[in-house]
């Protein structure tokens, strides 16, 4: 026994090491092939193959899986539930009163769901196949992506998009490096370039790829797109030789081969483990809080639902306790009744009661909403103001089931780049010496109309100043880091350097130098490439110059700046130095430095992005001094960047400006416009984006993000350099909070205009540091709080560097916040689907890179201009209109189950139904269901033009106020006010007094009696108005539709009663509606108490209206009052102290 | 264990590099149509309910209201209506005897007398109408307890009842017609109306018993099966509710239109009432000349064969006598309610025109002709 419990525990232990080691870290051979022997033998593992999964179903697991769940949702199981207790017991209503509608919502739902999945099979089944080419044998041969697996050698050519995550080994270019453009997943159109592994990018043809021998390890995949860590052991004449592998190794799946012929790389990552798709989160169903709203008070009734059966079980064993009552002589049990125990009878009466009440949590409420989301998402798509011409697109719905949370958005997180802005840069201008340069100036003679003010002179400046001009595009030629490729294919961001010679592109890692250089060409100067060291302009004279590139001091983004030294063909030195104004301007010590910072700081405010250029010229004694520091710092083994970092440094000093640039990201067109409309409409906007901080934030002013006066907060890794995070955090909440307590009323006011408002800056690196969950420090655990502290207090907030997966982690720190505001998030990329995933709602924008992101948002727009209308006008009308069905559909079913409760008192608690089955079973899904649904679908309680010119009436629906406990109380209050009044009106009627017909039709000489049903019918009657009139009194956008529904569902109402009580219908077992209707409308007493109960139950209502309206108006109300009375006078001689609604009416106009 | 993680993920569903590379097709570039509708431009009346625009309608309401509640109670206090108390749950009650005495069983049928006066003459029709107080004849266990097709004269109901009418469904073996416990519990109490003239002789007053139900109950509703000659006959084969003395169709031997299923007063108690204190029509006593009152003021009498036991549950019979107007019976609630509603909306009306001039004085003349 003892024996065999020991070598289990070795065995498990053995086991649980492997897999240890299995977690950590994974193994692969490349092609597969077997290490050479006397290699350490490496655990085989199974890897995952190359499949992409996003569906739900198969065809087998569909039926019982999809009914699974379905009857999850509460509601579905709750009505099943009913359905299933009305067939097992005797229950009052017939079990396909309940059973029909939860048949036909089932059956839709699934018909939808299921068309949805074979959507997702079908996309799934196009990537999955999409052909790739491996190296199998020295041959390259195709293969279907899904059947890619680690380990296989794959070939790519250019402009092909990578199908799982691989490890370069060679590339056609002789230096073994390719290039790479990763927009669709961190959304950087620009080119970066990747370095195959040293000791096979000799590898060059399949054959040679062939016979590499080597493995690879490398840590398990996870999500960080820029950190990979691993090692390749490549086996010459069997001896391994270890080589560290890194991110710069890693071609990433979704990534694109650019400018490179073709290259041969390894999968290391397949199918779902790629880097991508670990960035992506799982789409789960989205909840709106309207939804969340609705379930809370579908709790709540049934709550009331229990606790009325409750009470009336209770009440009816009470009062049965005396035999005469429970059994008196004129109604007996039955013996199987009679002998069934206490306590099942009880638990029978108990279901029995929820069946009679079960309709207080209608299932045609459900329904009606679900009908309401789809087919109110249709005016999403079918609006005209989203459609834009360019692209030839309008707007997508994805996910019907959020448009109500359009109206509630309080976070917008919008991506930055083909976002807010085009994703196209362009120079704008340059200025030398205070001159401004249009790069179109040269080409048509015109000016910037902007530059007018500037002192400004025209091509020709005197000599000196022509001479520094020269001096400053030859410098802009220089200093930079682009490279020249002559290519046949036409790529459509570049343009050709000669226009119908053999076109050749600008290539760089920031699109901001091949904008400057192609200025320079608008402006005369050419670059046409770097050769033998040497660099070739082409000048205005079409004169080649040559010069000497010696030195490159590469930009950092802690100097900012990076420099050049070249030496010209007369020998001359020269170090060209460009960067970030601030660089700059502290290195200079010659040169027109107020004009160039006049102008700077003018282009920033314009939200262009500015660089200074400076130069120095070095005589050849300082070059060599400069070569010594240079190769000094290089040559150092130990903190070689801190050297060399001193050395730029020591090197880059006394610099004569020259003059600044200025580039432009173009903004989308209204993105400002946009932005502050969502900021007057109460939403904080933040920007999120991979981009560096300068451009982001240049951007963010252009968008009017940050206002001039908006006081900017840093958190970023510089200032974290500096001091510890924690005392920055602490810093920045005291300077807000010191702020915000001053202006605690203003910020209450909603108007942010005259307070100082704060702008927030913060990087990825330190956004991780601030979300790392608490460690030894206790402090650290607060971070969060602080920083969210801090960002609550600041209007617009700015993310730069940032990760798709950290874009995520922000919105979900802000969802998961005290308050659980609503978030938007609005992007164009892969890079922002995480994000759209993860916020409430998700829009995505059908930019230039790629369909993911409108693929997984739940709505798609052409521009961000849309969103305002989305927002602003659908969202609001949604949220609307879907308030009010759900209020309205709690508050008609209150005024229709709690008569039949109340009845209950008056027949010995005997679950006798007041109504008739018919008239139960139609009354939610024909007699009042129509009008609301149309009003959920059209209302429109202020036009839109209104809502889209003032986006603060937006702050009337803010946090979910149509919804709020009170109101809903009011509500369910009005419907048991209106119930009383129904049910007593009526047993007044029929109680102690003789409420009778002039029975026969025709005759007037008798005097009939009225029965129980005649009675319920009386009550019902009175109610299928009194609901309809009060949605009628709600409505404030009458078209004829809706007259033609609110009427004509009245009218159906009575025309179906004549039919139903005016045959004796055949196959129905009972007869009892057979002329009730006819003869309580042969009653004048009918009539007359008919109407009387009507006005009675509308009554409260219309004054709760009128007189709220009127001492209390909601901005809404006042801009509804003003719009009547425009009506009204038709003319606009209208004076008001109140310049918001003056201007409303102004603008109605 | 890499199975299951992976198929956790797959779980999660939606998967990105789907999108990617997926045949997404190029969505049609499709201007949508620009029409009222889909724009949501429909041409509209935006009414709003202001305190200006309501202001009249209540004014108008409460004019209107007053009037009619005035004008109902006045008619319905016109109304003469005479109500005794025959149960006999008291020892000094005349029907004291047969109320205790009362056996199913027994053969011999118990006799009272209640002597009334009419304070004033019942001028025009007069309605007698039986009253029983406690007894639910809208339990649902009772409501249910019927069979439409048998007493719309099918004859396979006939003979064998709907389930529905259990435990009064057979007797015996035999389906019992009309079953359930509706019918079961016909109210079969006999009422003989008597004048006391001033010398003291006892005239019986004609109480007309047909022309009391549903012209539609007895014509369409209600049939007996094989026509209404020799019910003997149709109704062969099925025994007469248990708590009844005679068969169906004995009900009325001597007018064949108001016997079986048809009777008329089996009708009226077959319409189940609404709440447990219920009335329901005996018989009509027709006015004979314009020149005498249907009832003069004096001394009647009330003979009452006393079949119906009530005392077991507590129950109260009573018989009614009443005048009727073009509104029906008695019926002062429905005036009062007038006069309260109209009463209120004009009171609010006041309330909402002092709030009209105080809050919305800026927008009077833009309101009013709204």
């Amino acid at each position: 026994m003892g024996m065999d419990f020991s070598s289990l525990r070795t065995l498990i232990s053995r086991y649980c090491v492997g897999e240890e080691n299995w977690v950590d870290s994974r193994t692969i051979y490349i092609g597969h092939k077997e290490p050479p022997p006397g290699t350490e033998a490496f655990l085989q593992q199974r890897f995952p193959d190359n499949r992409i999964v996003s569906s739900k179903y198969t065809f087998w697991n569909f039926v019982p899986k999809n009914m699974f769940e379905q009857f999850r949702r509460v509601a579905n199981f709750y009505f099943l539930i009913i359905f299933l207790v009305q067939l097992i017991i005797d229950t009052p209503t017939s079990p396909i009163t309940s059973g029909l509608p939860l048949f036909f919502v089932i059956t839709v739902t699934a018909i939808k769901q299921g068309y949805e999945d074979w959507l997702r099979h079908k996309a799934d089944n196009s990537v999955n196949q999409c052909p790739v080419h491996v190296v199998q044998h020295g041959k390259v041969v195709r293969k279907q992506s899904r059947k890619l697996r680690v380990g296989d050698v794959v070939f790519m050519k250019e402009n092909e998009t990578f199908p799982c995550d691989l490890i370069l080994l060679s590339t056609s270019r002789d230096d073994g490096t390719c290039f790479v453009t990763t927009a669709s997943l961190d959304g950087e159109s620009s080119h970066k370039t990747y370095y195959a592994v040293q000791d096979t990018k000799a590898y060059n043809t399949e054959e040679e790829v062939d016979s590499i021998q080597a493995t690879i390890e490398c840590e398990q995949p996870q999500p960080d797109l820029y950190k990979f860590v691993g090692r390749i052991n490549v086996y010459m004449d069997n001896e391994p030789m270890a080589r560290p592998l890194g991110a710069e190794n890693l071609l990433l799946r979704g990534a694109t081969l650019k400018n490179t012929e073709h290259i041969y790389a390894v999968a290391i990552y397949t199918g779902m483990e790629t880097k991508m798709a670990l960035n992506y989160q799982s789409k789960t169903q989205k909840r709106s809080a309207v939804e969340k709203s609705m379930n809370a008070y579908l709790m709540v009734y049934l709550c009331i639902l229990i606790s009325k059966a409750v009470i009336n079980t209770l009440l009816k064993y009470v009062w049965q306790a005396d035999p005469n009552r429970d059994e008196p002589w004129y109604n007996n049990r039955t013996e199987t009744e009679r002998s069934r125990h206490i306590v099942i009878r009880a638990f029978t009466d108990f279901l029995a009661f929820m069946v009679l009440f079960n309709y207080i949590i209608p299932v045609s409420m459900y329904v009606t909403v679900e009908m309401q989301k789809f087919l109110g998402s249709y005016f999403i798509m079918w609006d005209d103001d989203m459609f834009d011409e360019e692209l030839g697109e309008r707007a997508v719905v994805n996910t019907s089931d959020l448009n109500e949370e359009l109206g509630q958005v309080e976070y917008v997180f919008t991506d930055k780049t083909g976002t807010l802005t085009e994703n196209n840069m362009e120079f704008i201008e340059c200025c030398v010496d205070g001159h401004v340069y249009v790069a179109d100036a040269i080409c048509n003679g015109q000016v910037m109309p902007g530059a007018t003010s500037m002192d400004m002179i025209d091509s020709s400046p005197g000599p000196g100043a022509r001479e520094h001009e020269e001096l400053f595009f030859r410098a802009l030629c220089l200093c930079h880091t682009v490279q020249v490729k002559e290519e046949e294919t036409v790529d459509g961001i570049k343009h050709g350097i000669h226009q119908g010679k053999a076109t050749s592109f600008y290539i760089s890692s920031s699109p901001d130098e091949v904008a400057l250089v192609e200025g320079m060409k608008r402006l005369g100067f050419t670059y046409l490439r770097l050769k033998d060291s040497h660099m070739e302009i082409l000048n205005r004279e079409d004169e080649i110059e040559r010069f000497e590139l010696l030195e490159v001091l590469t930009f950092d983004s802690v100097r900012r700046r990076m420099s050049v030294i070249v030496r010209s063909s007369t020998g001359e030195l020269f170090l060209f130095c460009k960067g970030a104004d601030s660089s700059i301007f502290p290195r200079v010590i010659s040169g027109k430095v107020a004009q160039v910072r006049a102008r700077v700081e003018h282009n920033a405010v314009e939200g262009l992005r500015t660089l200074c250029v400076a130069y120095r010229p070095l005589s050849p004694e300082q070059y060599q001094e400069v070569c010594h520091v240079l190769n000094g710092a290089k040559l150092a083994l130990h903190d070689r960047d801190k050297r060399l970092a001193e050395a730029y440094d020591s090197i880059e000093k006394d610099l004569i400006l020259l003059g600044a640039t200025a580039v432009e990201d173009r903004l989308q067109e209204k993105a400002a416009d946009t932005i502050e409309s969502l900021h007057k409409a109460g939403m904080k906007v933040w920007v999120l984006t991979g981009d560096k901080m300068e451009t982001a934030a240049a951007t963010c002013y252009a968008s009017k993000l940050f206002h001039r006066n908006t006081q900017i907060l840093e958190l970023t890794t510089k200032r974290t350099e500096e001091q510890s995070l924690h005392d920055v955090l602490f810093e920045l909440s005291r300077t807000v909070l010191r702020q915000h307590g001053g202006m605690a009323r203003d910020t209450f006011s909603g108007l942010s205009g005259d307070c100082t408002d704060f702008g927030l800056i913060i990087d990825g690196a330190t956004l991780s540091a601030v979300m790392r969950p608490a460690q030894e420090d206790s402090n650290s655990g607060n971070y969060k709080e602080i920083f969210l502290e801090i960002c609550r207090n600041c209007s617009a907030v700015l993310c730069c560097r940032m990760a798709p997966l950290q874009k995520a982690q922000i919105v979900k720190l802000i969802k998961a916040s005290e308050e659980h505001p609503i978030t938007l998030a609005i992007g164009d990329g892969a890079n922002d689907v995480s994000m759209i995933l993860e916020a409430h709602v998700g829009i995505g924008i059908m930019g230039k890179e790629g369909r993911q992101a409108v693929r997984n948002s739940d709505y798609a727009i052409p521009k961000f201009k849309h969103l305002k209308k989305m927002l602003l006008v659908h969202g609001h009308y949604y949220y609307i209109r879907i308030s009010e069905l759900v209020q309205y559909f709690f508050y008609k079913n209150v005024c229709f189950i709690f008569p039949q409760f109340l009845y209950q008192f008056f027949c010995g608690f005997s679950q006798q139904p007041l109504f008739d089955t018919a008239y139960l079973t139609l009354y939610n899904i024909s007699f009042t269901s129509l009008p609301i649904l149309l009003y959920s679908l059209i209302e429109q309680h202020i036009n839109m033009d209104i809502l889209k010119k003032d986006p603060s009436l937006y702050r009337d629906i803010a946090k979910n106020s149509l919804l709020r406990w009170p109101i809903f109380i009011y509500w369910t209050f009005l419907g048991l006010y209106d119930a009383i009044v129904m049910f007593f009106g009526a047993y007044f009627l029929f109680d102690n007094t003789t409420f009778t017909s002039n029975g026969q039709l025709m005759t007037t000489n008798t005097q009939m009696m009225f029965g129980n049903w005649t009675f319920g019918t009386l009550v019902f009657t009175v109610l299928v108005f009194t609901v309809t009139f009060k949605l009628a009194l709600d409505t404030h956008y009458w078209t004829w539709i809706n007259h033609f529904v609110i009427w004509g569902s009245l009218v159906f109402f009575v025309v179906f009663s004549l039919l139903w009580g005016g045959i004796i219908w055949p196959f129905l077992n009972y007869q009892r509606m057979y002329y009730v209707f006819m003869q309580m409308l042969s009653s004048g007493p009918a009539w007359l108490s008919i109407i009387l109960l009507i006005t009675a139950s509308l009554l409260p209502d219309v004054v709760k209206k009128v007189i709220c309206r009127a001492l209390w108006p909601t901005t809404t109300e006042r801009i509804q009052h003003m719009r009547g009375i425009k009506e009204s006078e038709r003319t606009l001689t209208y004076h008001s102290s109140d310049s918001l609604i003056d201007g409303i009416a102004v603008t109605e106009a | 264990m890499m199975a299951s993680s992976y198929n956790a993920k797959e779980e999660d569903g939606n998967h990105p590099g789907a999108a990617n590379h997926a045949g997404a097709g190029i969505v049609k570039s499709k201007k949508p149509d620009n029409t009222a509708f889909k724009q949501q431009r429909l041409p509209a009346w935006q009414p709003i309910l202001t305190a200006g625009t309501v202001l009249p309608a209540f004014f108008v309401i409460g004019l209107i209201f007053i009037p009619i509640g005035i004008g109902l109670y006045v008619t319905s206090n016109n109304i003469k209506e005479f109500e005794i108390d025959y149960t006999g749950a008291n020892i000094e009650d005349p029907c004291y005897n047969c109320a205790k005495n009362f056996s199913w069983n027994s053969t011999a049928q118990c006799f009272c007398t209640v002597p009334f006066t009419l304070v004033q003459p019942f001028e025009s029709n007069v309605f007698m109408y039986y009253g029983l107080s406690n007894f639910y004849q809208n339990h649902r266990r009772y409501v249910k307890s019927r069979d439409d097709s048998q007493l719309n004269g099918d004859r396979s109901a006939l003979m064998s009842p709907s389930k529905e009418c259990e435990p009064y469904r057979t007797s015996e073996g035999t389906p019992i017609a009309p079953c359930g416990a509706i019918a079961n519990s016909l109210f079969n109490d006999t009422l003989q109306l008597y004048h006391i003239d001033s010398n003291g002789t006892f005239n019986e007053i004609p109480l007309v018993k047909k022309g009391i139900a549903w012209w539609t109950d007895k014509h369409v509703k209600f049939r007996n099966p094989g026509g209404n000659n020799n019910l003997t006959v149709a109704f062969q084969g099925t025994s007469k509710p248990v708590n009844w003395r005679e068969p169906v169709f004995k009900l009325d031997p001597e007018d064949p239109e108001n016997n079986g299923f048809i009777n008329e007063d089996f009708i009226v108690w077959m319409r189940t009432a609404a709440l447990p204190t219920f009335r329901k029509l005996y018989r009509i006593i027709q006015k004979k000349s314009s020149s005498t009152p249907t009832l003069p003021s004096g001394k009647y009498v009330l003979n009452i064969t006393y079949n119906y036991p009530v005392l077991s549950f507590d129950g109260r019979k009573r018989m009614i006598l009443s005048t009727i107007s073009w509104m029906g019976g008695k019926n002062p609630f429905l005036g009062i309610a007038y006069i309260t509603v109209g009463s209120i909306c004009f009171f609010l009306g006041v309330v909402l025109l002092i709030i009209h001039h105080k809050y919305d004085t800026r927008n009077n003349s833009a309101d009013i002709p709204n």
